[in-house]
């Protein structure tokens, strides 16, 4: 119990340590699985910990804060920690089920790599080591893109790569300005050391605020960095690309840690940022709906409404308050899970269509029209945000958050006209697909894999079970944005009984 | 002291910026690695530079450097060291899979 914190990161680690060992494809998904198994008692447990308010604070080498490296789980790190674990064993099902894994030789360590870099850069209370889990979450998921072959893949992991190295490199000088000016790297003691910056450093320091957020910006694809996603995503095989989904919610937890837990006892110091985070959060939510509107590809498709769900997320987070904050964290599970989700149906339907593909234009009828359509239908409304599932609910409190500020009317506009391009797009793909098949092409009989249908199925059926508990899950929300706005339990967990230590390095 | 580091990394940011916006992929991976080394410079002056000072506390009279910058510096060496290993992997592979050395993927289209 008192190793809980860690055990996110040590069981995909050694899991992914031993798949590289393990020589046959079976053993090694029989391993992964394992680790993926394993992790469910892991996230509840941490989340039953968190759910009483409890922070757990995990110091590595028992070095105390700020001198060492820390494990903090708070209630968002859980809620967190735990949708990457659903989401994990679901796309691993599917990987598995569908053969995606037998693609190349180390599909499934890549995978559990992936999972120890998410669930790291969730947990950690430490920017450096944050650096390093994004490092490690990166690599994973540059090996994981570029799997199997094909022109279109090395094409879009190239420009990926290249980009977020070029996003290292800006993390780093953040990293070190921020070292220079503060002193300290524990997000903690930052949040104190923001207080009281030396005379002077304050437009280092304010430039290294600005720096980490274009870094994060970047990988929750914001406004002007946004537009390497629908490529990069369209081209990944489906189960990397539903993973992909959560890599995105990185770059937004870190934003939403960034400004709540860092700018706690400093919110000037987060000025600059803050002024721009809500228009280019309304344009990304702009341009998702023209990229919606201009794919030609399903896979295309749901690219870019992941682009418009983090528009949606950081209007919730830009807008600060409580009420915004708990709405964006019912909103991050749904679209997690519902984009996953989508991903894995269009490959399953491109597959069933034989040589078109996923592409928007007429094709081959699909066996079991009836199934299929009926997943689509329910993803379809789900994700564009119609009432009953989960999607309304969570637009309608994001949507309810911020009516009453400034930014409110414009928001409201690029949000409820995202959801009737995302429905118009959905409709229109799914009249393609389902009603006007070609009668002449021969029907591409498909090996269905029972592994493949049950996590697609399950995945499809988080919309409505999300719905189904909505209550409770927002009751979770509000709690977890109370305690990241009141941000000082972070602090005093991090520091034990104690008062702040006052440790400054001499100059 | 201050000045020449200032200026290394300096010259060291422009080459590699430069060279990441050049179209032959094994420019940008050469421009990746010279920023790499002016962010890891960066990253050792953030400790305050100090001449004949171990990053060591064997005698409390003598003059000690930061170590943390230096830790930080060694990871992030070892990091950058495998990204590009790596990358350079990946542009070898994309020339054999798109049959271009650009770093866009299309073919060449210089008049």
């Amino acid at each position: 119990m008192m190793h809980l914190p860690i055990m996110p990161i040590l069981v995909p680690l050694i899991a992914a340590i031993a798949c590289m060992a393990a020589g046959s494809l079976a053993m090694q998904r029989r391993l992964s699985f394992a680790a993926a198994l394993a992790m469910f008692p892991v996230a509840i447990f941490l989340l039953a910990s968190a759910a009483s308010d409890n922070i757990l604070v995990y110091v590595l080498g028992s070095w105390p804060a700020p001198f060492g490296i820390i494990l903090v789980a708070d209630r968002l790190s859980a809620l967190m920690v735990t949708l990457s674990t659903l989401l994990a064993a679901l796309v691993l099902c599917d990987a598995a089920g569908g053969g995606t894994d037998a693609g190349g030789r180390h599909f499934h360590a890549l995978f559990q790599f992936q999972i120890a870099g998410i669930n790291g850069a969730f947990l950690t209370g430490d920017l450096f080591n944050l650096f390093v889990f994004f490092e490690i979450l990166l690599l994973a998921s540059y090996g994981l893109l570029a799997h199997g072959h094909g022109r279109e893949k090395a094409r879009a992991s190239l420009a990926y790569v290249v980009l977020n190295l070029s996003a290292s490199v800006l993390f780093l000088i953040a990293v070190a300005l921020l070292y220079g000016t503060l002193g300290t790297l524990n997000l903690a003691d930052m949040a104190r050391a923001f207080g009281r910056i030396p005379a002077g450093s304050e437009a280092l320091a304010g430039t290294a605020v600005t720096l980490l957020f274009i870094v994060f910006a970047l990988k929750a694809a914001l406004l002007p960095l946004c537009l390497w996603l629908p490529r990069v995503y369209s081209a990944a095989s489906a189960p990397v690309a539903a993973l992909f989904a959560i890599m995105t919610k990185v770059g937004i937890y870190c934003i939403l840690r960034m400004s709540t837990t860092l700018f706690t006892e400093a919110p000037a110091a987060a000025g600059s940022v803050s002024a721009w985070l809500m228009p280019l959060a309304i344009g990304t939510v702009v341009i998702g709906a023209i990229g919606v509107l201009a794919s030609g590809r399903l896979a295309m498709i749901i690219a870019n409404l992941v682009v418009v769900s983090t528009g949606v997320l950081l209007v919730a987070i830009a807008t600060g308050t409580v009420e915004a904050t708990a709405a964006g964290l019912y909103y991050l599970p749904h679209t997690t899970l519902a984009t996953a989700a989508f991903f894995l149906l269009a490959a399953w339907i491109g597959r069933q269509r034989g040589e078109v593909g996923d592409a928007l234009v007429a094709g081959p009828a699909l066996p079991e029209a009836a199934a299929t359509g009926t997943l689509y239908l329910i993803l379809a409304v789900t994700v564009s945000g119609m009432p009953p599932f989960s999607g309304f609910i969570g637009k309608l409190m994001v949507l309810q958050s911020i009516r009453d500020t400034a930014a409110g009317p414009w928001a409201w506009v690029a949000i409820l006209a995202s959801g009737l391009v995302a429905m118009l797009v959905l409709a229109r793909t799914a009249s393609l697909f389902f009603w006007e098949p070609r009668a002449e092409a021969g029907t591409p009989i498909v090996a269905r894999s029972a592994w493949q249908g049950t996590a697609i199925l399950l995945l499809v059926l988080a919309g409505p079970l999300l719905a189904a508990a909505a209550s409770p899950l927002a009751d979770y929300a509000l709690a977890t944005a109370r305690q990241l706005h009141a941000g000082a339990a972070y602090g005093a967990a991090v520091f034990g009984a104690e008062a702040g230590s006052e440790f400054r390095r001499p100059q | 002291m201050e000045i020449v580091i200032a200026i290394a990394i300096g010259l060291l940011v422009a080459t590699g910026l430069y060279l990441i916006l050049r179209e032959q992929t094994f420019s940008v991976i050469l421009g990746l690695t010279l920023l790499s080394y002016a962010v890891n410079l960066l990253i050792f002056a953030s400790g305050r530079l100090a001449v004949d000072a171990p990053p060591l506390a064997l005698d409390q009279s003598l003059r000690q450097s930061d170590p943390l910058p230096q830790a930080l510096v060694l990871t992030a060496i070892v990091i950058s060291f495998g990204m590009t290993a790596y990358l350079a992997a990946l542009a070898l592979r994309a020339m054999g899979d798109v049959g271009s050395d650009r770093i866009d993927g299309n073919e060449e289209d210089r008049p």
